[in-house]
């Protein structure tokens, strides 16, 4: 006896539109469980969690701050995820266009005044772009696996930039700790709100670039020609449309973007480079598309939940001291149940009490569009 | 019978601390890089803060967060604390330094430790401890028990804290045997059990017959274990790891400092400042000298009373660099400046310092 999923001809809309919520509900309850296992009340332990890093506006702030990496990056990867090109290596990305655009304020110290911030926002956009080109052009003319490469120079990255902060970019006045020089104050991204919290400009980038993302995809050719070759690649190119560009212009996209967050991390919330600049953002993004449904505007939304975990996570900590991994086990139980309840629209499932020949083939059958749509 | 003993302990607590019965309970919290079970160097803080609890009883409230990343999570961190009501925060690990500054900065009225970084400010006050003179006795039972002549150093980070460890572990090692060599593994990490025991084990296959380490798993104790060498503990007592192999550990008893300085808090009398403290303070504390001959054993409580008296300096010349270029003459001690940005060996390592 085995399980099998089967194609459903027929998907609910209904179901795939609020399919993310159904994922949001049973990380709840599961995590419930998890917390009347550990022996707290799960009530108080979800109140913790989810509701009072809410309550106050310093905390809202920081929110912010959580979220808007994940907001920009995700934005960027649901593009290379709709055209079915698997950009796993946004972190990388994100350290590299971090590294490019801390070049000014830690080599040239001395270049100041209101045209730093900007250039050092460019940098961090080709950073991210070159850096994710190179999945891009391994992919088109080798034809290699791009989930493989693009991983794999996530940590080319993080070793690159550990050798920076402890070798020629080490601050040379800091005592021989493993960070670069702090920025200026022309280098740093101005706080929105300085009276009442630390969020800065870079959610306003993140807002931004959702709604550029969102319409580029949903009103523009561009975007069609994403959507076409993600769906179907042999309909794509009876259209006309190139494959090849599409991979370069999904990694490129992405990868600036990733690039973009980079940078505002590093000039906004940290200040200087050091041997870490991401605590996963990169990896995190990937839940936030999926929970956003690759949709730029509920990425905006995704993002804001998939931050709280992080700051649940410490509050729960800090009031009520459930361990941290608590923060870990959520996120990774949304991206399960939000996976789940996307193949369980597209399939169901069926028992099988014996293999039979003509159930093979039947299962064969089922499998083609499978590997094409997934 | 025990409920008695804890009863009479908490009576007298309460007696010892009735000065401070007069204001509100002071409240310490507890910024950690790790996790609090870790063997090593959280575990060490942690028993402090443990240690305040027990001692000043119900005069004091204490909290704490764990594994908390350097870097902007750290300020976050430490904000909600500040918000939260604690009147100190001890934020216990070098790359929370900054944050705690920005932290401080923002709230004059709650009082900030910070452990092994150098930046201070009115309400913001630094402390450490003079690791290295524990690692200058482990050089030196090295040097006794070694039969190849060479030991093995498992590192952190190249970072002055960690040179200084390397250099006067040599120089104690050296004292006994001018010949004595040491090799070095960077780990790139303060706590990776499965690295650091890889790392032990290339050591031991490159034929050293000691293993010490400045990263905070037991994982180079286990495999010291395994392969029948001898091994440091390093900020906690380890020997539960090694009943047979652990020769000493340095242990971080950062308790001492913590009740002394919450009792300040409480009673009006806390000021910033900068403490460098060793042996003779009692920051740190020798684990008991286990699985060697009493001779070697006799010599490293010698040694040990001599740093407790200040007899003993681990960095006197003559020290040479390790290009032979002379760094200290007959008797000159090291200053406190220079260590704390040392960035160079001295002779006898066996290893190229990553630059």
């Amino acid at each position: 006896m085995r399980l099998e999923l089967v194609k459903r001809p027929q998907q609910s809309t209904l179901f795939a539109a609020i399919s993310p919520l159904i994922a949001l509900g049973l990380t709840l309850v599961a995590g419930a469980i998890v917390f009347a296992m550990l022996g707290e009340n799960p009530f108080e332990a979800l109140y913790y969690y989810f509701v009072d890093p809410l309550r106050e506006l310093w905390s809202l702030h920081e929110l912010a701050i959580k979220a808007a990496p994940l907001i920009i990056i995700a934005v960027g990867l649901s593009v290379c995820y709709l055209s079915n090109n698997w950009n796993i290596g946004a972190e990388g990305q994100f350290i590299m266009g971090g590294i490019l655009g801390s070049m000014l304020p830690v080599l040239f110290p001395t270049f100041q005044g209101p045209l730093v911030l900007p250039l050092m926002l460019l940098m961090g956009l080709i950073g991210g772009a070159a850096y994710a080109a190179i999945p891009a052009i391994l992919k088109t003319r080798f034809n290699t696996n791009e989930i493989l490469t693009s991983l794999m120079l996530v940590y080319v990255a993080q070793f690159f930039l550990d050798w920076l902060v402890r070798g020629p970019w080490r601050n040379p006045e800091g005592n021989n700790f493993p960070e670069t020089r702090r920025f200026h104050p022309d280098a740093v991204l101005p706080e929105l709100f300085p009276a009442d919290g630390r969020a800065n400009l870079g959610i306003v980038f993140a807002i931004v670039a959702a709604i550029l993302v969102w319409l580029l995809v949903s009103r523009t050719l561009k975007g069609f020609e994403v959507r076409v070759l993600g769906a179907s690649p042999r309909a794509g190119r009876f259209a006309g449309f190139g494959t090849t560009k599409m991979v370069f212009f999904a990694f490129m996209l992405s990868g600036a973007l990733a690039g973009l967050a980079g940078i505002s991390e590093v000039s906004g919330a940290i200040g200087q480079l050091r041997p870490t600049i991401s605590p996963g953002y990169g990896f995190a993004a990937i839940i936030v598309a999926f929970l956003g449904r690759l949709n730029p505007l509920g990425i905006i939304a995704a993002g804001f939940v998939l931050a709280l975990t992080y700051l649940g996570g410490e509050a729960a900590q800090i009031s009520i001291g459930v361990s941290d991994k608590v923060a870990r086990v959520f996120q990774g139980m949304l991206l399960f149940f939000v996976l789940g309840c996307d193949t369980l629209i597209h399939y169901r499932i069926r028992l099988v009490r014996s293999a039979l020949k003509s159930d093979a083939a039947a299962v064969a059958k089922a499998a083609e569009p499978a590997s094409e749509g997934a | 019978m025990k409920k008695i003993v804890m009863g009479l302990a908490m009576a007298l607590a309460a007696t010892t601390a009735l000065p401070a019965m007069a204001q509100d309970k002071v409240k310490a919290c507890f910024v950690y890089v790790g996790s609090k079970t870790d063997g090593g160097w959280t575990q060490a803080h942690d028993l402090g803060r443990q240690q305040v609890e027990k001692e000043l009883g119900d005069t004091v409230e204490t909290a704490f967060v764990e594994n908390v990343p350097e870097g902007p999570d750290a300020e976050r961190a430490i904000e909600r604390f500040a918000r939260s009501g604690c009147d100190v925060v001890f934020t216990t690990s070098f790359g929370f330094m900054d944050a705690t500054v920005a932290v401080a900065q923002k709230f004059p009225d709650v009082k900030f430790e910070h452990a092994t970084g150098y930046k201070t400010a009115d309400n913001l006050a630094a402390y450490n401890a003079r690791f290295y003179e524990g690692r200058y006795i482990q050089g030196q039972i090295a040097a006794k028990m070694s039969k190849a002549g060479v030991a093995g150093y498992i590192a952190s980070f190249p970072i002055p804290e960690v040179v200084m460890g390397i250099n006067s572990f040599i120089l104690g090692a050296q004292s006994v045997n001018p010949d004595f060599k040491l090799k070095v593994v960077w780990a790139n990490t303060w706590f990776d059990a499965g690295k650091e025991a890889d790392a032990a084990k290339v050591l031991i296959d490159q034929g050293v017959d000691i293993i010490t380490q400045h990263t905070d798993s037991t994982g180079p104790m286990q495999v010291a274990s395994e392969r029948g060498i001898k091994a440091f503990g390093q900020a906690s007592d380890m020997i539960k790891a090694g009943p047979e192999t652990q020769l000493t550990a340095i242990i971080d008893t950062w308790g001492n400092y913590y009740v002394k300085r919450i009792k300040e808090v409480q009673d009006g009398s806390w000021k910033t400042g900068s403490i460098w403290d060793g042996l003779m303070e009692g920051i740190l504390t020798m684990a008991p000298y286990t699985n060697m001959p009493d001779d070697v054993k006799k010599m490293a409580e010698e040694t040990e009373a001599k740093i407790k008296s200040g007899e003993l300096k681990p960095f006197t010349g003559p020290v040479k660099k390790q290009d032979g270029s002379e760094w200290l003459k007959q008797g000159e001690n090291a200053t406190d400046q220079v260590l704390s940005g040392l960035n160079f060996y001295v002779m006898g390592v066996d290893d190229k310092l990553p630059q």
